[in-house]
């Protein structure tokens, strides 16, 4: 597997980890407030997006770039 | 006799060198860490009910740590890709942006580490548990791994002062928060439970610092993240040797050099991996 294919990989399990944290961040939020959780919450799934178009661009970016 | 195959795949398995052998490495590390994530995960699920503390780490702090890994490893692809390209120069960069990643997380890493060595659980004999930092005189600043037998033999010393940490017991992103009111307030009221208090030497049943000696707890959480801290040393290491002296091999033989990034940055990926699970189980769970 090559780091092309590892980091899709890692891009994956991050846009995963950051939809996570944005559940729970929002889910406390809506259970306690508070601003920090609020933050947290919204600011995952923003990164969740984020890193969901650059995993497209990465891709994009090497596709002439073996998966071995 | 040269070794064969160490910038050049080999056709039957398509692999250079140091791909297979990183890769066996890694599978290794995975033994590695998962044996402790099966740990922790046993020990959690068998812990009594309630006694498994919550809400003792920092979460912005850990979020924001997580953020500098992901950028790290964002930062090591982009310059194993320039190197692909054939630009040296934006290789240095991306190279030296993610050195500087890993130093930052282990900065933030130290600040985390000395605040729990400064942080206190005081049992009292009467069933009170209160945790917060406390102060001993004849010690200027906050005391860093004090415990009860510690405290005992220190003769002239009859006392402490604690400043019990002012948010109650919950796991959410406003920073550390002790389980407080259910305990520690008992027999006072509890507009007065965060004010600084005196407690006698001799109705402290125990005094621990959160270090791994405290609990369970806190033994598998330094133990986890103190080899995950152990193995971003050691790809900062790798990577800044290779940003620096070892860049000379990109004019000898730059597929090789190449190579090199790639296997590097195979290590830092699972290295920043093991913290993408880490970061939940140990933060947030």
């Amino acid at each position: 597997m090559s780091l092309k294919a590892f980091h899709i990989v890692f891009v994956s399990a991050t846009v995963l980890l950051a939809l996570g944290v944005g559940v729970w961040g929002l889910n406390h939020y809506f259970q306690e407030g508070g601003n920090l959780n609020l933050a947290l919450g919204a600011g995952s799934l923003v990164t969740a997006v984020l890193l969901g178009v650059y995993g497209r661009f990465f891709l994009k970016k090497l596709k002439n770039i073996s998966y071995l | 006799m040269e070794v064969p195959y160490t910038s050049k795949p080999r056709p039957d398995t398509g692999l250079y060198n140091a791909k297979v052998g990183i890769w066996l490495f890694l599978a290794s590390e995975v033994m590695l860490f998962g044996a402790l994530f099966s740990s922790y995960i046993l020990l959690r699920v068998n812990a009594l009910e309630g006694t498994w503390p919550h809400g003792l780490l920092n979460i912005p702090i850990g979020t924001f740590n997580t953020a500098v890994l992901i950028t790290s490893s964002i930062t090591v692809v982009m310059a194993w890709a320039s190197l692909k390209l054939g630009q040296f120069n934006r290789f240095k960069i991306y190279q030296g942006i993610t050195i500087l990643c890993a130093l930052a997380f282990m900065v933030i890493k130290s600040v985390e580490y000395k605040d729990k060595f400064t942080h206190y659980q005081v049992w009292l004999k009467d069933g009170e548990t209160i945790r917060g930092h406390i102060e001993v005189p004849g010690i200027e600043g906050k005391p860093w791994f004090m415990t009860h037998k510690k405290l005992e033999a220190m003769e002239a010393v009859d006392h402490i002062t604690i400043h019990p940490d002012p948010k109650p017991h919950v796991a959410s992103a406003g920073g550390e928060a002790p389980e407080a009111h259910k305990s520690e307030n008992h027999g006072g009221a509890e507009e007065h439970a965060h004010e600084p208090r005196r407690i006698e030497k001799a109705d402290i049943k125990r005094l621990s610092a959160f270090v791994p000696a405290h609990s369970t707890y806190f033994a598998i959480y330094f133990t986890l993240t103190a080899l995950h801290a152990l193995h971003v040393m050691g790809g900062a290491l790798v990577m800044a040797y290779l940003w620096g002296p070892g860049s000379k091999m990109w004019k000898t033989d730059p597929e090789r050099f190449t190579n090199r990034i790639e296997v590097s940055g195979l290590f830092w990926h699972f290295v920043d991996l093991v913290w993408i699970f880490l970061f939940p189980v140990l933060y947030l769970l």
